[in-house]
């Protein structure tokens, strides 16, 4: 059943993992929880030495009590106060010492937990930028994202609460146990019986729990994938009608997980007044076995006292110990997704050797390359080109003809299969990753802005920009004049209502983002696609101009965007069928001949 | 937000009666149950005391039994009184939380576009999801055991004080302190935890734009500069979640030192009292052990009181929107048309956004236009003129905020919603589809739900592709099911706008992920469906206006020129500069992008204003 390996993300959507692959993800797991604990190991284990101290402290009052109670009583009446003050200022040193421990040790938690989280966030962020584009490409941004939220929020969960509780809850328990067990066996012996029905019912809880945990998160899911969906595509729902139909459909959704969570809610019903049951029954016991004693006079009665308030307090932390497990759970699942992404290993690798290329020109030479996506089909076959630094090239040819493929191997977001494509004569595979990034910018038609102003987003071409240079690159590409009728100008937050840009606008901010980054090549796919008109018009007077010392590739499907090139490829099934300047092309008979030709009708 | 009159803490909850009637008997039944579970925890130390005084006295092995007894029925008691509040609360309260969430997620599917606007998504989510349960948590044990808790504290404290005056003075005295130091935790706390939930929004934030904006990241080769920018905000939220962790290590820190140094100093006064013989042993022990019954509820009560605040502001969130009126909904006496032609006017129309700009001039600016039945009509403008918002005015996603627009002479306003909405179906630029099959997703708005229907539905919109998915018209798509590209949903919103076979048909911008082949191929369908409906089609290509009968040309707002595209091509330079490109659509065969990025297509890209290109001289166009 290995229809593919489990490694890095593949095993995710499996459900048919085999008992070994597995426990690999296991193993994958802990090595990577190994890894983000190492370097707290020191801290690590101050912290248990605290909240060890901390919980016994805690746990001798009661006895401390009984001591009050059994040696303090006569001896205060023979006029000794000793007991009394040993007792008595025993009591008040634990309760402050233990009291200062455990917000001490609450402290530490959190500084290892938040220091866990964030190594942890900083891995899946720094791993995934530096994942190649093929792996962005087949995983998905929704499951990407959610690997660094909602998994991420699990694992928060476990360490913010579910591990310290675990942590305190166990030694409580613990301490408790062997604090009634050395101040009474016999009392111990009961509180041993109690823990047969106790199991039971804590195994009972826990295994059902699980199941039901698991049918809330995935009812809640449904309905919250539902909500958005709704509130998403409000005006498709208004304008068909569908509010009707949604409402059945959500109600149903809500009763689901209504139904989910009532039952767990039934459980913890039942599960918590069986503890008080349980631990009741056991104080009752314990009175039983201990009365005949203290009237025998063989059990003091401070004794007895203490093991009342031990056995009553046994049982408070047990219900935060049982949901642990579920915590757990998730978390662990969450850890088993994380680590897979962390496993992945970029396609396109940084070189160990990088060479500078501190004053690129722009020249570039395909040398032979063959590319395909994957195992999938070869684009480009056998590619050889040399582009002299400053030209400019338009590509065309038909949709699956490989122009988009060169530009990303251009920029690098794949390495060929076979061949080099070099700058200056520099193997990209070699060069400087900065210097490669600053040297190559491709715009897309895909124009994506982050969030903040306007002018963060053109910066982004160039971090250090002055107020001065992003305006004039805004300028340059006909931008400025919109971004001064926003409501903030260059300020604009370009979530808000008001700043919110338009497709157009947005490849025009996008083009500026390039042009301040100055760049020795530019690459522009479809870059101009989604501009009306009249703004196309403007980004190609801007375009002749800003293009005169660069190396330039143009892909574009109007022809007018192909006038301003020095050189015209036309390209089909990965190979260049015709090769020439504009007016050569056009005089010829060739591909390109005719289609302006057609064009050319088009306009009459 | 709706700051004007903040309610009282006590009336804001009282709204939820609304919601909560049905389940209050089992509520106030739950109320009692817990009483009695307390009560009765507390009745057990007394208990304690008969057996331990007598277990000293003279009668003692006698007395055992029966005390152990007594001791055993009533733990018994407080466990199944426990049951019986848990039981009644809790199916109750599921189906309280239930009402509410279909009612918040009905009232906000009749909300106007215009407040989904306002509202991020998100925003809402967290009304419908984190708020609701936590009123529910509230209603079922914050407010139950503020009750119940509350009275055990007082009965506890009156044992106690019976038990003996002083150690019990001593005892609460020394024990209210928690109460103030619950209650300022609450505070700093609740001030840090708002703020790391701020800063855990935005690190998501960030997050989701690293990844949706990878390809401009890696062009840029900026990863360096978005990791250091994410690794600043990861650390200020470690920052707040250390400062919410110190704010909870002191609490408990008070919260343990507190009632152990009080049990301490009552141990040692009670010692002395004891050795005076002021106090039996007996008493002793059921003083200790009645401390230990009320130290939850001591430790709660604090932390109860700031549950109830934020059951408040969370009611308030949830009221916010229940309480939004519904500005666009039929009106009282609606007309009926008898027989729908599709005759579409505008009649002096503005539209302007409510949070727009005082200054601003109207978005919309006084639009005359008539489309005959039947009759295809482009809309043609440059971004911002004004387009895309002409066409959410038909069905009346928006409202116009001066003049009218009538259907077959009838004020659009005048209509049942689901009326006009039959008689006009709109494809969208932003090509929503839902989670379901594609047979549903396409019949969405049809009358005709025959296979025949779909099938000319989908045949119109070349959305052949159809056949080739894993079930066919069955497959689920969207969020839950199959993704699609860009182009294959816009053909699919197509279909389904022409399913719907409504008389007036609203298409913006409908072709615009298409590549070019395919679009010949649609608009050969789409002139069939158009030739006997009325239509408004926004074009932003010159192959897509000749799909229409007449253009209008709009220009800031305005109808600037109306007539066939060869007449405006005569008459209008400014048509001329808008439309009739340097490059009237020379196709080299080539996509204009099947893999259109959504992003790119989401923008509605002609609600804003500005994009004013116009310092280009007129006949710059025609190079080459």
């Amino acid at each position: 059943m290995t229809a593919t390996p489990a490694t890095g993300v593949q095993g995710e959507d499996r459900d048919d993992l085999t008992r070994e692959e597995s426990k690999a993800l296991r193993r994958r797991s802990v090595r990577l929880l190994g890894s983000l604990l190492a370097p707290l190991k020191g801290r690590f284990v101050a912290t248990l030495v605290v909240v060890v101290v901390s919980t016994a402290l805690q746990v001798a009052g009661p006895a401390l009590i009984a001591v009050g109670i059994d040696t303090g009583i006569p001896a205060l009446v023979a006029g000794d106060w000793g007991p009394l003050a040993w007792a008595g200022g025993g009591f008040v040193v634990a309760g402050i010492a233990g009291a200062l421990l455990i917000g001490r040790y609450q402290i530490m938690q959190a500084k290892i937990s938040q220091a866990i989280l964030f190594e942890l966030r900083r891995r899946v962020f720094r791993k995934t930028q530096r994942l190649s584009l093929e792996f962005h490409e087949s995983y998905t941004s929704g499951r990407i994202i959610s690997r660094q939220t909602s998994d991420l929020d699990s694992i928060r969960e476990l360490l913010d609460s579910g591990l310290g509780n675990l942590v305190t809850g166990v030694l409580y328990v613990l301490f408790t146990g062997i604090a009634l067990v050395a101040l009474d066996p016999p009392s111990g012996l009961v509180l041993a019986v109690a823990l047969i029905p106790l199991w039971f019912l804590t195994r009972w809880f826990q295994t059902r729990s699980q199941r039901l945990f698991r049918q809330t998160r995935t009812t809640s899911a449904k309905l919250i994938v539902r909500f958005v969906e709704t509130m998403t595509g409000i005006r498709a729902v208004q304008a068909f009608r569908k509010e009707g139909r949604n409402d059945e459909v959500f109600q149903g959704l809500v009763e689901d997980n209504r139904v989910a969570n009532a039952k767990v809610f039934r459980l913890f019903g039942t599960f918590d007044p069986g503890l008080v049951l349980i631990g009741n029954v056991t104080v009752a016991a314990v009175l039983l076995v201990g009365g005949f004693r203290v009237a025998d006079g063989g059990l003091a009665i401070g004794v007895l006292l203490a093991v009342v308030l031990y056995v009553r307090r046994f049982f408070d932390p047990l219900e935060d110990l049982a949901m642990f497990y579920n915590g757990y759970q998730s978390a662990a699942a969450a850890l088993e997704k994380i680590s897979g992404v962390l496993e992945e290993r970029p396609t396109v690798s940084d070189p160990d050797h990088p060479v500078p290329l501190p004053d690129p020109r722009g020249r570039l030479r395909f040398d032979a390359v063959r590319f395909g996506y994957g195992d999938g089909p070869v684009i480009l076959p056998e590619f050889s080109l040399d582009v002299p630094a400053g030209e400019t090239i338009a590509l065309v040819g038909s949709t699956g003809a490989g122009k988009s493929t060169l530009a990303k191997l251009i920029s690098r977001f794949y390495d060929p299969s076979a061949g080099a494509i070099t700058l200056d004569g520099v193997d990209l595979r070699e060069a400087a990753p900065r210097d490669l990034r600053s040297a190559v910018v491709m715009v897309t038609q895909e124009a994506y802005l982050f969030s903040g102003t306007v002018a963060d987003n053109i910066a982004l071409g160039k971090p250090s920009a002055s107020r001065e240079e992003i305006v004039a690159a805004a300028r340059a590409v006909g931008a400025h004049d919109f971004i001064e009728a926003l409501p903030d100008g260059y300020d604009t937050d370009v979530n808000k209502r008001g700043g919110r840009v338009s497709a157009g606008q947005r490849q025009l901010l996008s083009f500026a983002r390039a042009f301040i980054a100055d760049p020795a090549v530019l690459i522009l796919d479809e870059a101009t696609a989604s501009l009306d008109i009249p703004s196309e018009r403007a980004v190609q007077t801007a375009l002749q101009t800003l293009l005169a010392e660069r190396t330039a590739i143009i892909i574009a499907h109007r022809l007018s965007t192909v006038a301003i090139a020095d050189r015209v490829l036309v390209m089909e099934h990965g190979r260049i069928v015709e090769d020439g300047s504009p007016a050569e092309l056009i005089a010829g008979t060739g591909r390109f001949a005719s289609l302006h030709a057609a064009w050319r009708d088009s306009l009459a | 937000m709706s700051a004007v009159t903040r309610l009282s803490t006590l009336a804001a909850l009282w709204r939820l009666v609304r919601f909560a009637r049905p389940a209050l008997p089992r509520l106030i039944g739950g109320m009692v149950a817990g009483l009695v579970a307390g009560l009765v925890a507390l009745a057990i130390p007394q208990v304690l005391e008969v057996l331990v005084d007598s277990a000293v006295g003279a009668d003692a092995r006698d007395a055992i039994v029966p005390a152990t007894l007594a001791i055993l029925g009533l733990g018994l008691l407080e466990a199944g009184a426990i049951l019986v509040r848990r039981w009644l609360v809790l199916t109750p309260n599921t189906r309280v939380e239930a009402a509410m969430r279909s009612a918040l997620y009905e009232r906000l599917q009749r909300l106007p576009v215009s407040f989904h606007d306002r509202w991020a998504s998100g925003q809402l989510l967290s009304r419908a999801v984190s708020d609701l349960s936590l009123i529910r948590r509230w209603l079922a044990f914050g407010l139950v055991l503020l009750v119940v808790n509350g009275v055990t504290v007082l009965v506890g404290a009156v044992l106690l004080i019976g038990i003996q005056p002083v150690l019990g003075i001593v005892f609460i005295v020394g024990a209210l302190p928690i109460w103030i130091i619950a209650a300022r935790f609450e505070r700093t706390y609740s001030v840090a935890a708002r703020r790391s939930q701020d800063q855990a929004g935005d690190l998501a934030t960030a997050v989701e734009e690293s990844v949706h904006g990878i390809r401009v990241l890696k062009a840029f080769g900026r990863g360096g500069y978005v990791q250091e920018k994410f690794e600043r905000q990861a650390e200020q939220l470690r920052g707040t979640e250390l400062e919410k962790a110190r704010a909870a290590a002191v609490l408990w820190r008070w919260l343990t030192l507190i009632p152990d140094t009080v049990l301490a100093l009552c141990l040692i006064v009670g010692v002395i009292i004891a050795a005076q013989g002021g106090l039996t042993a007996g008493a002793l022990v059921a003083f200790f052990a009645t401390a230990t019954v009320l130290r939850f509820p001591l430790d709660s009560i604090g932390f109860l009181l700031a549950f109830t605040l934020d059951a408040r502001n969370a009611t308030d969130r949830f009221f916010e929107v229940i309480d939004t009126p519904v500005d666009i909904e039929d009106p009282r006496d609606p007309l009926a048309i008898e027989a729908p032609r599709g005759r579409l006017e505008f009649r002096g129309v503005h539209f302007r956004y409510a949070d727009a700009k005082d200054d601003a001039k109207d978005l919309i600016d006084g639009v005359d236009l008539v489309v005959e039945p039947g009759e295809t009509m482009a809309l043609v403008g440059i971004t911002g003129s004004g387009k895309s918002t002409i066409t959410a005015l038909v069905p009346r996603l928006y409202d116009v905020t001066g003049g009218e627009i009538l259907l077959d002479g009838v004020d659009i306003r005048r209509l049942r919603l689901s009326e006009l909405r039959r008689h006009v179906a709109m494809a969208f630029e932003d090509s929503t589809l839902f989670s379901d099959s594609v047979r549903d997703n396409v019949l969405l708005g049809a009358e005709d739900r025959s296979d025949a229907a779909l099938k000319q539905a989908l045949e119109v919109a070349q959305a052949d592709f159809v056949d080739d998915l894993p079930n066919g018209v069955d497959t689920v798509i969207g969020e839950e099911g199959l993704s699609l590209s860009g182009g294959q949903r816009q053909r699919l919103a197509l279909a389904r706008a022409v399913a719907a076979a409504p008389r007036v048909l609203v298409l913006d911008d409908p072709l615009s992920a298409l590549d070019v082949d395919t679009e010949a191929r649609v608009e050969a369908g789409l002139r069939r469906v158009l030739a006997d409906t009325t239509a408004l089609i926004v074009a932003h290509r010159p192959s897509t206006v000749a799909l229409a009968d007449r253009v209008a040309l709009l220009d800031e707002g305005r109808v600037a020129a109306v007539g066939t595209h060869s007449e405006l091509l005569a008459t209008s330079e400014r048509y001329r500069f808008v439309i009739s490109s340097l490059d009237d659509e020379p196709h080299l065969g080539e996509g204009c992008g099947l893999d259109i990025d959504d992003e790119v297509r989401r923008a509605s890209r002609d609600e804003e204003r500005g994009a004013e290109t116009l310092g280009i001289p007129l006949g710059e166009g025609g190079r080459s």
